[in-house]
């Protein structure tokens, strides 16, 4: 199967009075038509980093991406010129982030949020416009929506507000569809169904997804593939059913040991021994030594990714060949 | 949307009607205006019956009464100084002062706007510098002091501009400019932060991963949210420039209502006083409605209250 999207070796530096970060260190990952992928790790991993420099929109002036490929449909999209990758994004790059209650405007009505990029993606214009952007609320199980276009984000429940941003990342429709964290802030009833809603609308456009989250349970419902990012790199990544029941990196292991066994109430991850690492003071090994049980002498050089089975890899010095 | 217009409304009647009575005592308190019409030599007898003539001999409930009821009908008395009708010199300044108002007004958001928004936009550059230093010097040097500097030098020395007077466009220049200058940088400085704040939020990181062109997410999203806290102190910025009018128009002799306010305090002419305050009271009031109305306009949660 030929990949929708095919990140290798992406590189994303932040400039800061600290020094400069490497927020993203060589990210390499591949995903195919309707396939999901998790991107789990502790917050300040780069998992956001890693998203945003998916479609270049990386905080600027003191964050740049300074090297890799961003392959879409074999497009690499770093090559792009600013203008064409502007159409690039929502039209076939679409995201939706974390807090559903601050990312619509708030002084323009639900209407003129969902018709702007259909106006832009598919010249439409007047009555139409309307009806399509009717149709995308409704899409997204948003009740009358014809009334709600009229509406404004304050006047719509966070779950509401949320969905309006689902429908408008489906607008294109995308290709692939990054959501970072999107029901981190949702009660957990909504955010069942808000899931539910997600994968329903990748089955019917078929897709690719990113799905970036703190919380294993829902991976383990929702994401075909898992990559776990730890300091900027992807430490492990494989099939979802092997990241959790033969994990390979110690890190992946404490991931998974700090869900609490008891019922799927806090599925978070909760802490994990030592200090998350300072990104601006890396040393040349592996950046998870200081924390690590199974840490020895090879670590201090930092490990490189080892294949591990089919689609199964790792970095760590333990599955490292000879 | 209605009601929130009829409840502005009538709180601004209430703040009229107490400026009204403080206008009406403070006319009074500026000393007796009788010694400055009246001769040198004016006898008891003559300060008796002019007092009669001109209605100051009522009782202070009376004279107030009659002078607000006839105020509501555009009637504010006769000028004591000028011995014609209030109404008539209202009328022939105010027209110069609205015009000069609204060429200051002009002039600053034109010069604001680009400024304040390009600041934020480009933050920490040569444009943002620019833009600092305008707000420093806007905010710091007295408008009486500009004024004179501007008449000293581009008027006087250079020669290039009318240092008075209101007879051409040209004229409009240099007490536009002065009158201006002060919103221009309080209305700029607003603008460059509240930009900034907005363009770092949620919704305009989602509008450009929608692939909304940059010009529209800054002029578009962004800007409208930006003007919130502007529209907020556009009041207060008019309240600004109608007091600081009396100033301009004193020292370019602009022929408005300051310059008529000005010359009616010095001569405690006090139907005159009573007539600019309340006129002016009552535009800055209108000003007021018209600005909360915008608000509610931009900002859809007050429109339809929380
Ligand atoms: N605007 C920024 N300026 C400076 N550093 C940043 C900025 N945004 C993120 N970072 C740093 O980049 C790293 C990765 O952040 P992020 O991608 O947001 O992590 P995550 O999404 O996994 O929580 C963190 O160390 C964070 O401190
Ligand atoms: S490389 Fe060493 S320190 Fe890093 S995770 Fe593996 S064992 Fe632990
Ligand atoms: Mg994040």
């Amino acid at each position: 199967m030929s990949s929708v999207i095919d990140v290798r070796d992406l590189r994303t530096h932040i400039v800061t009075r600290w020094g400069t970060i490497k927020a993203v260190d060589g990210v390499s990952f591949a995903l195919g038509e309707a396939e999901t992928l998790g991107l789990v790790g502790e917050s300040g991993s780069g998992k956001s980093m890693t998203c945003l420099s998916l479609v270049r929109l990386v905080p600027r002036p003191a964050a740049r991406i300074v090297g890799g490929e961003v392959r879409l449909d074999g497009e690499d999209l770093l090559a792009k010129s600013d203008a064409e990758m502007q159409q690039i994004r929502g039209r076939k790059v679409a995201m939706i982030l974390q807090d559903p209650m601050s990312s619509l405007n708030p002084v323009f009505s639900i209407g003129m949020q969902m018709r702007e990029p259909l106006a832009m993606y598919h010249r439409l214009r007047g009555a139409a416009v309307t009806a399509r952007a009717a149709e995308l609320l409704a899409a997204v199980r948003i009740p009358s929506p014809e009334t709600r276009l009229r509406a404004f984000p304050h006047q719509l429940s966070g779950g509401m507000r949320q969905r309006v941003v689902g429908a408008m990342a489906i607008a294109g429709p995308p290709r692939l569809l990054i959501a970072d964290e999107p029901t981190t802030s949702l009660d957990l009833t909504i955010q069942a169904q808000y899931l539910g809603l997600l994968k329903e609308l990748q089955q019917r456009h078929r897709f690719a997804m990113i799905f970036v989250t703190h919380n294993l349970g829902i991976v383990a419902r929702t994401c075909d593939r898992v990559a776990v990012m730890y300091a900027g790199r992807i430490v492990e990544i494989g099939p979802v059913r092997r990241i959790f029941t033969e994990p390979a990196h110690p890190y992946t292991r404490a991931l998974l040991e700090s869900i609490p066994r008891f019922g799927a109430r806090r599925e978070r991850l909760t802490a994990i021994a030592g200090q998350p690492p300072d990104l601006a003071s890396l040393g040349a090994g592996c950046a998870f030594a200081p924390r690590c049980p199974a840490a020895f002498e090879r670590c201090a050089t930092a490990p490189s990714e080892t294949a591990i089975a089919p689609g199964h890899a790792t970095r760590c010095w333990l599955h490292a060949r000879a | 949307m209605l009601r929130f217009v009829v409840f502005r409304l009538l709180q601004s009647l209430v703040a009229l009607a107490i400026l009204s009575v403080v206008v009406f005592i403070l006319a009074r308190a500026t000393g007796d205006p009788l010694h400055m019409i009246l001769p040198m030599n004016a006898s008891e007898e003559d300060y008796a019956n002019a007092r009669q003539y001109l209605g100051l001999d009522r009782p202070y409930v009376e004279q107030y009464l009659s002078f607000v009821g006839r105020a509501v009908i555009g009637d504010f008395g006769n000028s004591i100084r000028a011995r014609r009708p209030v109404i008539e010199l209202l009328q022939a300044r105010l027209p110069y002062s609205l015009k000069l108002a609204a060429f200051a007004m002009v002039v600053s958001l034109a010069l604001a706007f680009p400024l304040g928004v390009m600041a934020a936009v480009h933050k920490g550059t040569g444009v943002d510098r620019a833009a600092q230093i305008v707000a420093i010097l806007g905010q710091s040097l007295p408008t009486f002091w500009v004024s004179i500097v501007l008449v000293e030098f581009v008027a006087g020395r250079l020669q290039w501009l009318p240092a008075g007077g209101a007879d051409s466009l040209a004229s409009y220049v240099l007490p536009g400019f002065t009158l201006g200058w002060f919103v221009v940088a309080g209305m700029m400085r607003l603008l460059r932060s509240g930009m900034l704040e907005v363009l770092d939020s949620e919704y305009v990181k989602l509008a450009r991963l929608k692939g909304v062109a940059e010009h529209r997410v800054v002029w578009v999203h962004a800007l409208k949210n930006a003007l919130i806290p502007v529209v907020t102190f556009a009041g207060i910025y008019f309240a600004i420039l109608v007091t600081t009018a009396i100033v301009v128009e004193t020292v370019f002799a602009w022929p408005g209502l300051g310059r008529l306010a000005y010359d009616g305090i010095t001569s405690r002419d006090f139907p005159v006083i009573q007539a600019v305050v309340l006129t002016t009271a009552a535009i800055v009031a209108a000003v007021n409605l018209g600005v909360d109305c915008l608000y509610a306009l931009i900002d859809p949660r007050i429109r339809y209250g929380r």
